[in-house]
């Protein structure tokens, strides 16, 4: 067994930490606070080839493995997890679908433009009254000649507004419940799509959500992924990748608020000595390298998995479960030894804390996981992972 | 127009910097290497005249097999050829002398190095290169145009700036000016890709050992705390000044 990155692994670890740090790190606070879209970043991501990272160079893209694709974010969501998200979103989500079960012609004209970063994707699955149980799809695909015809409403729809091509979810045939189900590209620009306002969230808040309303859409039946009712499985396997792009990124908030509260308690003093020296905040920092350090090994083997082919969703549910508690615990611990600096904006540690709830809840919430994990004990699935 | 980068590799500059050995050996446990911050302003011109104007630019390093990821950045960035001299660097005559049978055997137009590397701060291997070489040398360059076979460089001196034209081929010592810090590229992922399949040769020394020896490295002595003094306390100020800090 080895433990050990390859150069190019490093080499792209190291370019994504020189891109946060040169490109994110500032007006990162203002971007936050002001919900402003890091636009001219992902333009420059795109150039760096970040927003088509793992996507064939057949299609424009990188053409990298998924334990690049996670290094990646990793550095990015230590410094922005608003960036983060939506270079999650949209190699995860969109162009994996695209890539795995779209047409050549879907991927020429939808793709192409997207893994080379000209245009972004967002996935469109949740509606009001569908968020875990997603099988409930209210939006509607009917057939009628060379088109399906659109009818809903998407909710917390990640990259929303910026989106230019929708991968979205809806019931053809709800008699067949979730085998009616269809997966379609949907085109922002189309008639009768209207993104509804941005939502004014806890955190990531530079990363934009909106809801989106389809009324009598007409979409091409070319534009339809995979056989008809093929929706819903394609979404949970989007779902299954699409969690090790959430879990990496909420590695990085957790691994980016350590960093900052480690560095912090051996400049801040007090009863006359560095407070990293005080057996209160060394604990502290103890607990928080070993959690961290557990969902990285969990985070980059489900990585790994993935890269070898193998079985990966109840490592990729592992892996997201863990990295996400433990950034929400920790975000919390690195507020906490920063004090009352912790509280103000300046110090970092209070806007990455409000990052990490969405981590528990977005892509499959910490309960979904643990039914996932559950469900693979009970069927005797869970195989012996080395 | 074939150009050749020296690049160093250094410390990053927020390494803590400490010595082993008694004191004869710099501690790399834990550091992370990086391209010269003076070369790389140099690469990052060399590139500017590779897209431009179609040069070919090849990156050499004197150095053990450590190195060579420092050197895979400089291709991943979009330098043609990597060099590597299998010997370790111990001192500027030696690394120049190594260079310049580099620059013999292949034969380039123009060669930049940065003027000093971030670690030892050495400064002497551009210029020894441009007096074994016989070659122009301009130190200090923080211009370079390039038409046909003659350059023109800006030089920074004391309190001002001195242009110069120059025929090639040319040695330069770059540093930021040459390029500002915000024109530095960050590799991207298909020139990482790439840079794996890039040539990156390892030759032999062919000048024998270094003459220099390091003896001993020693620490500047740490900063003292900062004392505060009250704007009224004007009699405390002085006796400080004079009596601890001994400068009045």
């Amino acid at each position: 067994m080895e433990f050990k990155l390859s150069e190019e692994h490093k080499a792209v670890q190291q370019a994504a930490r020189e891109f946060a740090i040169t490109r994110l790190q500032d007006g990162v606070i203002e971007r936050d606070t002001n919900r402003t879209h890091p636009s001219e970043q992902v333009e420059e991501m795109g150039a760096l080839g970040f927003m088509g990272i793992m996507t064939s160079q057949l299609y424009g893209g990188s053409e990298m493995d998924t334990l690049s694709y996670v290094l990646a974010l990793e550095e990015i969501s230590k410094i922005d997890a608003s960036a983060g998200v939506i270079m999650s979103a949209h190699n995860s989500l969109v162009l994996w679908a695209i890539e795995t079960y779209g047409t050549d012609i879907q991927k020429e004209k939808y793709l192409v433009p997207m893994a080379q970063g000209n245009n972004i994707g967002c996935f469109c699955l949740s509606e009001p009254e569908a968020g875990s149980d997603a099988s409930m799809q209210q939006t509607r695909a009917e057939e009628a000649g060379e088109y399906y015809i659109l009818n809903g409403v998407k909710n917390w729809i990640t990259n929303g507004g910026h989106a230019d091509f929708q991968l979205v979810i809806a019931q053809t045939h709800p008699e067949k419940k979730h085998r009616g189900i269809n997966a379609f590209i949907v085109e922002k620009q189309w008639e009768g799509v209207a993104i509804g306002p941005k939502e004014d969230k806890l955190g990531i808040r530079s990363s934009d959500t909106h809801s989106i309303s389809y009324t009598d859409v007409k979409v091409p039946k070319e534009n339809r992924i995979g056989e008809d009712g093929f929706g819903f499985k394609l979404a949970m396997q989007i779902l299954e990748g699409g969690r090790i792009g959430i879990a990496a990124q909420a590695l990085g908030i957790a691994a980016g608020a350590y960093e900052l509260a480690a560095e912090y308690s051996t400049v801040r003093s007090a009863f006359g000595k560095p407070i990293a020296d005080h057996q209160a905040i060394a604990f502290k920092l103890a607990d928080m390298a070993v959690d961290i350090e557990a969902a990285r090994m969990l985070v980059y083997r489900s990585a790994y998995l993935k890269d070898q082919g193998q079985p990966y969703g109840y490592a990729s549910a592992m892996a997201k479960l863990k990295a996400s508690e433990v950034a929400m615990k920790h975000t919390v611990e690195a507020v906490q030894i920063h004090g009352g600096n912790g509280y103000v904006k300046e110090y970092h540690v209070e806007r990455l804390m409000r990052d990490a709830k969405i981590t528990q809840i977005y892509e499959g919430t910490s309960e979904i996981h643990k039914i996932i994990i559950a469900r693979n004990i009970r069927k005797g699935e869970l195989a012996l992972p080395f | 127009m074939k150009i050749l980068v020296c690049i160093s590799h250094v410390p990053d500059t927020t390494s803590k910097i400490n010595f082993v050995e008694n004191n004869t050996q710099f501690d790399t446990q834990g550091v992370q290497y990086i391209i010269n911050p003076n070369d790389e302003f140099g690469l990052t011109r060399a590139m500017w005249f590779k897209e431009k104007e179609g040069a070919t630019v090849d990156v050499i390093n004197v150095g053990g097999p450590a190195t060579e990821s420092t050197l895979r950045k400089a291709l991943a960035i979009g330098a043609d050829n990597a060099i590597r001299i299998h010997t370790e660097a111990l001192d500027a005559t030696q690394v120049a002398k190594e260079i310049v049978a580099v620059i013999q055997e292949n034969g380039y137009d123009l060669i930049i190095a940065g003027r000093e590397s971030i670690d030892y701060n050495g400064g002497m291997v551009p210029g020894m290169i441009a007096a074994l070489t016989g070659m122009n040398y301009l130190n200090n360059c923080i211009r370079l145009e390039i038409e046909g076979q003659n350059a023109t460089a800006v030089r920074e001196m004391d309190g001002g700036k001195e242009t110069v034209t120059t025929p090639l081929p040319l040695v330069i010592g770059a540093q930021k000016g040459l390029v500002e810090e915000s024109d530095l590229r960050i590799p991207n992922m298909r020139g990482i890709m790439m840079a794996r399949k890039k040539p990156l040769s390892v030759l032999e020394p062919q000048h024998g050992d270094a003459q220099v020896q390091t003896i001993a490295y020693e620490k500047p002595a740490p900063k003292g705390a900062v004392k505060l003094v009250e704007p009224e306390n004007i009699d405390q100020l002085i006796s400080l000044l004079h009596n601890e800090a001994k400068v009045i």
